[in-house]
């Protein structure tokens, strides 16, 4: 679990501390403009990350109003596929297609085996279901991969770019390219492709698009893929910098929920627009007031937002 | 006679008052204080999901928040325990009506998240908390309660408190869900919108139920504190939360005596199944699925359902002799 101090991993694969930057309780002056922009750029990144999770969740609940709670096990899974992968032919363009590939399977299979055949649909049955099936995938990972923290190697080696006052890793340019070409070419999907048009149209009005001859279930089966694949994106692009642990998906599905909700459940731009604030929020605070919290500040915003506006900020179909 | 008997009140007490004849060893008390108190909360949570069809993925933060409560104010020996509990009492019951305001009004999984959300807060306000938490490492030295200047301080005396608590709270689960609130409940799972068209404030409904939950864990809490005179944050982590839904789920959802049954399933198996222990997650996650796929209403309700048949049927051939 999160926060878990009895799991502790030798010295040389902490975390590395860019990620949770720069020393706590900085006043805002000209002089430590540096950090700020250290934190954003940190912020940014992690924030890509959850923009991939959310538009996962979004997908999912367009093609069928479930929240899936295995969401973020489907990044965990991403990583440490990807992870074993390389170790066992050292190409990261193989890993990462291959780790894709794999977590796709898995979510369709969740859909197949787990969804599918329940009996009964009221939200409270399917999200116990969802929440089972993360435990077991969770479970499942501890047992296969142990509770050890895996590295990957950055995409394109270490060394640090410096940008003005602020170091960033070429990694963290990765994340931020190719998460952006991802959004890119999901949204190109769903607006030029039949596939993706009878998708939205699903997400729109599920019986009128069956009236139509859309195949519904099949649309809601490719969802839990296309999303399962977003999360191994996100959880590939990410391993580099955070490692992969078998625990690492529990806080990464919540706050790839937060960041959904925060912009409007459903709504692709506003998964985005919510994944980036979020990211960029939560490294402001763990910078200026304690990185102990950091992970508390996502659910502090996700209380708020549903408090004041729950549509979200772009809104959404919530 | 037999009507008597079969009353699952009487055979409780009778279970309850039996089994420290059978029982010597203290550990066995510990195991059971702790099925009682697992009990409490699963009864609770049983109100929230099998009666209101709403989720808390979370509850292991108002267990916590009644065991912190209840520990910090008696280990540094500023308040009486009684009081430190009800205060406990106060906090989560605060807590749940805070949280409960904004995300009761929305669907099912707003309040999923938000609960597991919630979790995931107190864990981290847990571990990070050193000063009055003592951090990850724990909370030492909680008194054990007494009772009149009886001290409880042996799982076997404890026990007698803990199952008295146990079965006032069973008895008055049932009475509410054989009340006009339960018929209220029953309406809001089946259907909102119906319920509310019979004039059933659903939006509070759901919010008294949630926070009476919540005062159910808060108790369990402060019980469990005093049981163990020992706390640590891996107590109260979303995995108990989790947990805590399991037993739910094998107890059967809307069955007030399932809820014991499911209790005291999950809790005695680790101890005595070493490949459960291993694989505890995995086996969680099954049981989760497997249950909800095919038995939505639970593993043990179904059977219970059938004894609840066979019960009022020679109920039914007897009363008008």
């Amino acid at each position: 679990m999160v926060g878990d101090n009895r799991r502790r991993p030798p010295l040389s694969c902490r975390r590395r501390p860019y990620l949770r930057p720069g020393p706590e309780g900085h006043a805002i002056t000209v002089d430590n403009f540096g950090p700020l922009l250290q934190y954003l750029v940190s912020g940014l990144t992690n924030g890509a990350i959850y923009a991939l999770i959310a538009l996962g969740f979004g997908i999912i609940y367009n093609a069928t109003t479930i929240i899936n709670f295995a969401q973020g096990e489907m990044v965990m899974l991403g990583a440490l596929c990807a992870i074993s992968l390389y170790q066992l032919y050292p190409s990261l363009p193989l890993a990462f297609v291959g780790g894709v590939a794999l977590v796709t399977v898995a979510g369709l299979l969740l859909e197949r085996l787990a969804l599918r055949p329940a009996r009964d649909v009221s939200p409270i049955t399917l999200i116990i279901i969802t929440v089972g099936g993360a435990v077991f995938i969770k479970g499942l990972a501890m047992s296969f991969w142990g509770k050890e923290a895996y590295t990957l190697p950055p995409f394109s080696g270490s060394t640090p770019l410096h940008l003005g006052p602020a170091t960033m890793m070429p990694q963290n340019l990765w994340v931020l390219g190719v998460g952006a070409l991802v959004v890119a070419l999901l949204e190109a999907f769903f607006r030029l492709t039949l596939a993706g048009k009878a998708m939205r149209a699903c997400a729109y009005n599920q019986r009128a698009a069956r009236l139509v001859g859309i195949p519904a279930s099949r649309m809601v089966q490719f969802s839990f893929g296309l999303s399962a694949a977003l999360g191994a994106a996100g959880g590939i692009l990410i391993a580099p910098l955070t490692l992969g642990v078998y625990d690492m998906g529990t806080m990464l599905g919540l706050k790839g929920f937060c960041a959904a909700i925060l912009g409007g459940l459903g709504s692709s731009l506003g998964g985005v627009l919510g994944g980036l604030l979020l990211g960029v929020a939560e490294s402001l605070a763990s910078g200026l007031i304690s990185s102990g919290y950091r992970d508390a500040v996502a659910f502090f915003i996700l209380l708020v937002v549903l408090f004041w506006r729950p549509q979200g900020l772009v809104g959404g179909r919530g | 006679m037999t009507r008597l008997l079969l009353n699952p009140w009487l055979l409780f007490a009778a279970g309850v008052l039996l089994v420290p004849q059978a029982v010597t060893n203290q550990y066995y008390f510990t195991l059971l204080n702790i099925i009682g108190i697992h009990t409490i909360l699963v009864v609770g949570l049983n109100l929230l999901m099998g009666y209101a069809g709403q989720i808390s993925l979370g509850h292991a933060a108002f267990f916590g928040l009644g065991a912190y409560t209840s520990g910090i104010l008696t280990a540094a020996g500023v308040v009486n325990p009684w009081l430190a509990l009800l205060l406990g009492l106060v906090v989560s019951g605060s807590a749940a009506f805070l949280i409960g305001i904004p995300v009761l009004k929305l669907r099912g999984y707003y309040l999923a998240m938000a609960t597991l959300g919630f979790g995931v807060i107190i864990f981290i306000v847990l571990v990070q908390g050193h000063r009055f938490t003592g951090g990850p490492s724990g909370l030492h030295g909680i008194p054990s309660l007494s009772l009149g200047g009886f001290p409880l301080d042996t799982p076997f005396r404890l026990y007698f408190l803990v199952w008295t608590c146990v079965g006032l709270l069973l008895a008055f689960s049932a009475n509410l869900v054989d009340s006009r609130v339960g018929r209220a409940l029953r309406a809001l799972h089946d259907s909102e919108t119906a319920a509310q068209s019979l004039a059933v404030h659903t939006a509070r409904l759901k919010l008294q139920i949630f926070v009476l939950s919540a005062l159910y864990a808060s108790l369990a809490g402060s019980l469990y504190a005093h049981t163990l005179n020992f706390i640590a944050p891996s107590s109260f982590d979303i995995m108990f939360s989790i947990k805590l839904v399991t037993m739910v789920v094998v107890g059967g959802m809307a069955s007030i005596w399932g809820s014991l049954l499911g209790a005291a399933t999950l809790t005695v198996l680790p101890e005595f199944l070493a490949f459960f222990q291993e694989f505890e997650v995995v086996i969680y996650g099954a049981i989760l699925m497997v249950v909800m796929i095919f038995l939505p209403r639970g593993l043990v309700r179904g059977l219970m359902d059938l004894w609840e048949r066979r019960h009022r049927l020679t109920e039914g051939g007897t009363t008008p002799g």
